[in-house]
């Protein structure tokens, strides 16, 4: 039982309207990993996850989650599950210890046992130095924290976190990863989206998802070595017109401006991609540093919704 | 030129947007439409101040020919409709306390004997006094002449003896005050259960509750039990001010009316659970109670008599639980009857919380699709 995936997906489609927010995909998450869902606004993170967790139902597709088929099962998987919401759902006008207190009747844990658990977890989220504040006073850190808290309150198998960390700064981002980790080595199977790129290397699986379809799967570094594409890092003063006169190029997959630099994506099938760029740019009479850098993944991820635009 | 046009470009363009919202939210746009048609329907066709058609029951123990012709004449009337006979005093009076009947034409056994002396009316009229409409609209009957093939002029006296019953002195507290308790919760009850669940889709807490094993049936009864709490303190607060300040009597058994009231609240919270269902903002929820609050003060019988009212109007106003609880909170608190007595009234309130709260349970989905 152990061996088989957490969640396994097929074709799993939703409409809205025209819109196809989530369009045919083919998914395994593997138990006890985080696994990532990678994508901007709009391209259908959310929707998946809220139909893993039977919230809404697909137009077609299958899902099985714990070895329940969702919708259909979707009751009897809601005990095994712990969902956090993108947006803060907790009570605002309830106290961080009532809103532990409340969930925890909803999910029947014995009295006890829930006492236990709130102490418990109000001190590795740091949150036993205020148990009575009120949940809409909390920052963003702390409100993240309890989210957290409560998702975790009964113990589940399996943690669903739509874009945790996105109000939230980035020392309290660090923290949060090293508590899905601890929860990770305890057995807990977690499935986290994001548009953070920084936050998705930390995945030991990432899905990259793109206007609802599956682009690219794999663990971050895999995704980074096979990445189909040369990376070169550009150095120009004149960088907008370095920027235009690459893009125009049909070598050239895409040319993205980080800081001062440029990361131009290029077919594979040139020889020398570093010194091919020099070229181009001479022509222009540009003068420019440029090396073949080792991808990151917001190259694999230009990479990954090229090839599909091109396909299409 | 710029000072003069500018303006006129601003506020045109916040018109033409206020104009878009309008059209796209139904409720509101529904509201510019239906409530003038709603209100002028209701207080054009189905608010009668001029009140006829109460019904009635005659106990005639005279059986004389004349008797007889009496109470046809009251019906001729078209005040009253008989729709009761009985055989006592006794019967009529209880028709009277159960609310059968609003007026009640009592002939005595010496009916003759009376008409023969000068100076007493001949027969009594017994009015349910807890509505000074009902009581305005029966007191034309007092002088209905009695008709006799050798004596055709009216008498120089009233045919009928007056019996206010329930409110001699009518004052009108007495017949505000017990209907108030059905008003206020009906307002109260719906707004709370409404506002209660849409501020949680509102506020995002419903995504997470739902993610949860809670069950609809538990949610729903979870979220109308504390307000069936608020509802007996409130009847218990109008009860006490309308005791204490304003002297309202209150004559029938406190357990009937709290369970009688308990019946009531139950059916009026599924209302509000209903509308939650269907309203996505507290603002839209707001806007359905109060579009469910109109006709039922208009049409209920708290501002003006329900026996007044077209048949259409009635049909479409005991459907609604005010209407059954006016009845109810009147019987028991002004003329002391016992809950049995409104028994049929208690029978659709009950239909109207299972039918309201199934159709609650079935449209609240614990998806967000």
């Amino acid at each position: 039982m152990s061996e088989s995936p957490a969640i396994r997906v097929r074709g799993l489609t939703r409409h809205f309207g025209a819109l196809v927010a989530v369009d045919g995909v083919d998914l395994e998450v593997p138990r006890a990993r985080i696994s990532g869902f990678l994508g901007p606004n709009g391209s259908g993170k959310s929707t998946t996850i809220r139909m893993l967790c039977g919230l809404l139902t697909p137009t077609r597709g299958e899902a099985t989650v714990l070895g329940l088929r969702v919708p259909e099962d979707a009751e009897k998987l809601r005990r095994k599950i712990g969902y956090m919401t993108q947006r803060f759902s907790l009570y605002e006008d309830l106290s961080v210890h009532e809103n532990l207190e409340f969930m925890g009747e909803i999910y029947c844990i014995p009295r006890r046992r829930l006492a236990e658990r709130i102490a418990l977890l109000l001190a590795d989220f740091q949150l036993d130095d205020r148990p009575d504040q009120r949940a809409g006073t909390l920052s963003g850190g702390q409100r993240q924290r309890l989210a957290l808290a409560v998702a975790t309150l009964h113990e589940p198998e399996l943690l669903f976190l739509d874009e945790p960390t996105s109000a939230v700064d980035p020392q309290s981002r660090r923290e949060f990863w090293e508590t899905l980790f601890a929860l990770c080595d305890a057995g807990t199977t977690v499935l986290v989206s994001t548009h953070f790129m920084d936050e998705a290397e930390r995945c030991h699986e990432l899905a990259i998802l793109d206007r609802g379809r599956l682009v690219a799967k794999g663990s971050p570094t895999r995704l980074i070595d096979e990445v189909d594409a040369a990376v070169v890092e550009i150095e120009c003063e004149a960088s907008r017109r370095a920027h235009e006169v690459l893009s125009q190029r049909p070598e050239v997959q895409s040319v993205a401006q980080l800081g001062v630099r440029l990361h131009a994506l290029v077919d594979r099938g040139l020889s020398r991609p570093d010194d091919w760029v020099r070229a181009r740019l001479a022509e222009a009479g540009l003068v420019g540093a440029a090396r073949v850098v080792r991808a990151n993944l917001e190259d694999v991820f230009v990479a990954a919704t090229r090839a599909i635009e091109a396909a299409a | 030129m710029r000072v003069v046009r500018e303006p006129f470009a601003r506020i045109l363009a916040i018109a033409r947007k206020e104009f878009r919202h309008l059209r796209r939210d139904h409720l509101t746009g529904g509201m510019v439409l239906g409530v003038p048609l709603m209100m002028t329907l209701l207080f054009g066709y189905a608010i009668n101040q001029d009140v006829r058609h109460l019904r009635a029951g005659v106990a005639d123990l005279a059986g004389t020919q004349r008797s007889r012709l009496l109470a046809q004449d009251a019906q001729a009337t078209q005040v009253i409709d008989v729709v009761e006979r009985v055989e006592s005093a006794e019967a009529l009076e209880s028709l009277l306390v159960s609310g059968r009947i609003s007026v009640g034409l009592l002939i005595p056994a010496d009916f003759e004997r009376r008409l023969a002396h000068v100076g007493r009316p001949a027969a009594q009229l017994l009015v349910d006094g807890g509505d000074p409409i009902v009581l305005g609209a029966a007191r034309g009957l007092l002088a209905l002449p009695i008709q006799d093939r050798f004596r055709p002029t009216a008498l120089a006296r009233p045919t009928f003896e007056l019996r206010a019953f329930y409110n001699p002195e009518r004052r009108s507290p007495v017949h505000i005050v017990p209907g108030l308790c059905g008003v206020v919760l009906t307002l109260t009850m719906v707004l709370f259960t409404s506002v209660a669940i849409v501020r949680e889709k509102e506020r995002g807490n419903l995504e997470l509750l739902i993610t949860t094993p809670i069950r609809t049936t538990e949610l729903m009864i979870g979220k109308i039990l504390p307000y069936t709490a608020i509802g007996f303190v409130q009847v218990t607060l109008i009860l006490l001010l309308g005791s204490q300040l304003f002297d309202v009597p209150i004559r029938g058994r406190l357990v009937d009316l709290y369970l009688g009231a308990g019946v009531f609240v139950a059916a009026t919270l599924t209302l509000g659970l209903l509308i939650s269902t269907a309203a996505n903002t507290q603002f839209q929820a707001f806007q359905m109670a109060f579009v469910t609050f109109l006709p039922q003060i208009l049409l209920s019988g708290f501002m003006f008599p329900f026996d007044g009212m077209p048949r259409g109007a009635q049909l479409l106003a005991e459907t609604f639980p005010l209407t059954h609880m006016l009845r109810i909170v009147r019987a028991i608190i002004l003329r002391g009857a016992p809950l049995e007595a409104v028994g049929p009234e208690i029978v659709p309130l009950l239909l109207f919380f299972g039918i309201l709260m199934g159709l609650s349970i079935l449209r609240f989905r614990k998806r967000l699709d």
